[in-house]
């Protein structure tokens, strides 16, 4: 990476700055690490393909229950024309599959987006006037991390949507219920380090310049707090795509009309299991853990990769030929969730 | 005993490995945070820990309420299609729906404080006794589940320490990973299909069969478990029966935790096996396997299961996954249930005592780590 050094003519090429720490994150990797982060790669690479061309992959839509005026029939087994079968209601599952790739990536993306404009502008704000504000923000999103993040998901699934909804309604309050779940995370990582900035001599001359507030938040500490992003949003994706799936599961997701979603396609198995079909689940269920294990994988990596408390540590145990090759904040990531 | 001193005392605060430590730590919400004054007493500490629990209750009871109302009241979402406009306002006005909503927010304020969580529209029960009866079924299950994750994670936490780094470590941390991305209920649904159904080994959903529920009715004054009734009752059929449907559930959810589990007790294993009481051990001749199972692991379990104590809020949605799995009649499954039934007191009465219960844990977890360790009273 090259390093979160505050200078104001690298920082501006921001939308680099997403993509440079992945790939140097890889160059930087070796064995065992290099192979979860290309592993981790290459499965949220499919994940993100298969959902930009989800028309072209899929051999029906999600709510086809009939071809050239042949009914596809229920719950039949994979088939040459049905290679993952069909299920109870007569959808094609190897269609619901592949365009359930669209709807979660449209997910994660809308979630994390908004929590991260929120969180982020949240936490500047909280952390650099500080007072009363920032005190209340700080009880309010402790308060709401506490909270079990289904049940928020829940109750904000009910408030947006009445818990139906079409295709954009419903990834829309999906991706709403999860915002709120995550802003807590963004606002208090982006605080923290607002606070830390607050005090460095850049902002102090900043100040002394009379630059106004605004430009003192986003073009001085924004710019240097955003070292962590990129890590809390692979976390956080990872979790949304299961948090999504859960919502679904509880039959508070999007309707499978509107759209394909395979937490929907897991709870509507959940019969079919008893009666020992197991496409209808196992599809989906695969689906999701790939997903799932992608993005942590990519997660996982760069989190070990890039703190700077294991390089140090790595470094000086070098020295007693000792190799902890860190896993604790790995422990930490996952403790998150 | 020295062994034990020597960890879980102040040791050496800057070996990070212990307790929740900082790095993406940060996303989690370290006790410590909210008082930030150093050099405090205990006593203060845990007095200031407790008063926080009022605005955290009062903070998620306000914010579930008025998210609730936005919608509209509880009363048109229920019976919306099926009443007249008229006797739809008659049943509101009865029901004080029709009030300003800073009045019913007040009085919804009081009906919690005097313990009253309000009565469900589709069967008429107090949301208190749903949770009397249900709660118990839930706490069950996730107790089963604590043991699978102890049982997976210590052992295996074990092995993965003294093998860092070489290819067990290796395997157990993909596995750990796959714990992670693996939803409960799809985990769920894998082990039914398997066990239940390719196999018939396990029944494949509830808390017990038609039958055992028919001899438990004998019982007099029942406990909230199942188990334990059935051990009073001493039949060696009906224990079987009581277990047998506990274990797919709790491997589930089980499994949920003993990835994290695993890897707590790894690194914390790894952080206690560097300590200089251990060198000395190993300098006396001690084995190696017998310097993780006896020396290392007991200070390694403290900071673990105070971390683990923070993940109940997890636990708790897991559980409501889990119980919708397997039908497990608990607070989840009732919670599934009354959300489908669109029955919205008895969803947010559920949900507001579980973020009580929540609440609670929490400064429970915060005061057993207080006390286990100094460094977190700060």
């Amino acid at each position: 990476m090259s390093q979160p050094v505050p200078l104001g003519v690298e920082s501006r090429r921001e939308p680099w700055y997403l993509r440079l720490p992945v790939i140097a994150d890889v160059r930087r990797s070796v064995g065992l690490q290099r192979g979860m982060l290309v592993t981790g790669l290459v499965l949220t690479s499919i994940l993100v393909l298969v959902a930009i061309f989800a028309p072209l992959l899929a051999p029906y839509t999600w709510a086809q229950t009939s071809a050239d005026g042949v009914s596809f029939g229920t719950q039949q087994p994979p088939s040459a024309k049905h290679p993952f079968g069909t299920t109870v209601s007569g959808f094609d599952v190897a269609s619901r599959v592949i365009w359930g790739a669209r709807t979660a990536v449209l997910v994660i993306l809308a979630a994390v987006v908004m929590s991260i404009v929120l969180g982020v502008l949240l936490g500047l704000v909280s952390g650099y006037l500080g007072g009363w504000l920032d005190r209340i923000l700080t009880m309010i999103t402790d308060a709401i991390y506490a909270f079990p993040s289904l049940l928020l998901a829940i109750v904000m699934s009910i408030v947006i949507s009445g818990g139906q909804s079409s295709a954009f309604g419903g990834i829309m309050s999906a991706a709403i219920s999860i915002t709120v779940v995550y802003v807590p995370q963004y606002f208090r990582v982006i605080r923290a380090e607002t606070i830390r900035l607050k005090a460095e001599p850049f902002v102090e001359a900043a100040k002394v310049t009379g630059a106004p507030v605004r430009r003192i938040l986003f073009g001085h500490i924004f710019r240097n707090s955003t070292r962590t992003l990129p890590l809390i949003f692979t976390l956080n994706a990872s979790d949304a795509v299961l948090t999504l799936a859960g919502l679904g599961f509880m039959g508070f997701g999007i309707e499978p009309t509107s759209a394909s979603e395979w937490g929907y396609d897991l709870n509507r198995a959940m019969a079919d299991v008893s009666s020992g079909l197991w496409w209808t689940s196992i599809f989906p269920g695969v689906a999701i853990v790939l997903s799932v294990l992608g993005i942590t994988l990519v997660g996982e990596s760069m989190n070990d990769l890039n703190d700077p408390r294991l390089r140090r540590r790595r470094a000086s145990k070098k020295a007693t030929s000792a190799d902890t090759r860190g896993d604790e904040p790995t422990a930490d990531a996952q403790e998150v969730r | 005993m020295s062994e034990i001193n020597s960890a879980g005392g102040p040791g050496s605060p800057q070996n990070g490995v212990l307790t929740t430590g900082p790095g993406v730590g940060q996303l989690v919400p370290p006790p410590s945070t909210r008082s930030r004054r150093r050099g405090n007493g205990l006593y203060r500490y845990l007095l200031v820990r407790f008063l926080l629990i009022f605005p955290t209750i009062f903070i998620l009871v306000t914010t579930v309420f008025f998210l609730m109302r936005i919608t509209g009241d509880p009363i048109t979402a229920a019976l919306g299609g099926r009443l007249t406009p008229d006797q739809l306002a008659e049943r509101r006005h009865a029901a004080g729906y029709d009030r300003p909503i800073i009045v019913q927010y007040l009085n919804y304020l009081g009906n919690i404080a005097r313990g009253d969580f309000g009565t469900t529209y589709s069967d008429n029960q107090a949301v208190t006794k749903i949770l009397t009866s249900y709660g118990s079924a839930t706490l069950e299950l996730v107790l089963y589940s604590l043991v699978i994750t102890f049982l997976i994670g210590i052992p295996l936490g074990r092995l993965a320490a003294r093998n860092r780094d070489r290819w067990p470590d290796a395997v157990l941390r993909v596995f750990a990973i796959l714990a992670y991305a693996t939803p409960v209920f799809f985990l769920g649904l894998l082990l039914k299909l398997v066990f239940s159904v390719k196999l018939g080994w396990l029944p494949v959903s509830g808390r017990i069969s038609a039958s055992g529920e028919v001899q438990m009715q004998q019982i007099l004054n029942p406990t909230p478990f199942y188990l334990l009734d059935a051990i009073r009752l001493g039949s060696p059929a009906l224990i079987g029966d009581v277990l047998s449907h506990a274990i797919l559930p709790a491997l589930a959810l089980g499994m949920l935790n003993g990835g994290v589990f695993l890897r707590l007790m790894r690194t914390n294993l790894i952080g206690t096996l560097d300590r200089q009481y251990i060198e000395s051990a190993r300098s006396r001749g001690v084995s190696e396997s017998r310097l993780v199972t006896k020396h290392a692991t007991k200070p390694a379990l403290i900071p673990v299961i105070t971390v683990m104590g923070m993940q109940i809020a997890l636990m708790l949605g897991g559980a409501v996954l889990t119980e919708t799995t397997f039908e497990w009649k608990g607070l989840g499954f009732m919670l599934a249930q009354y959300m489908t039934s669109r029955d919205y007191v008895a969803v947010q009465g559920i949900v507001m005592m579980l973020a009580v219960i929540v609440a609670l844990a929490n400064f429970v977890v915060d005061v057993i780590a207080a006390l286990i360790d100094p460094r977190v009273r700060y």
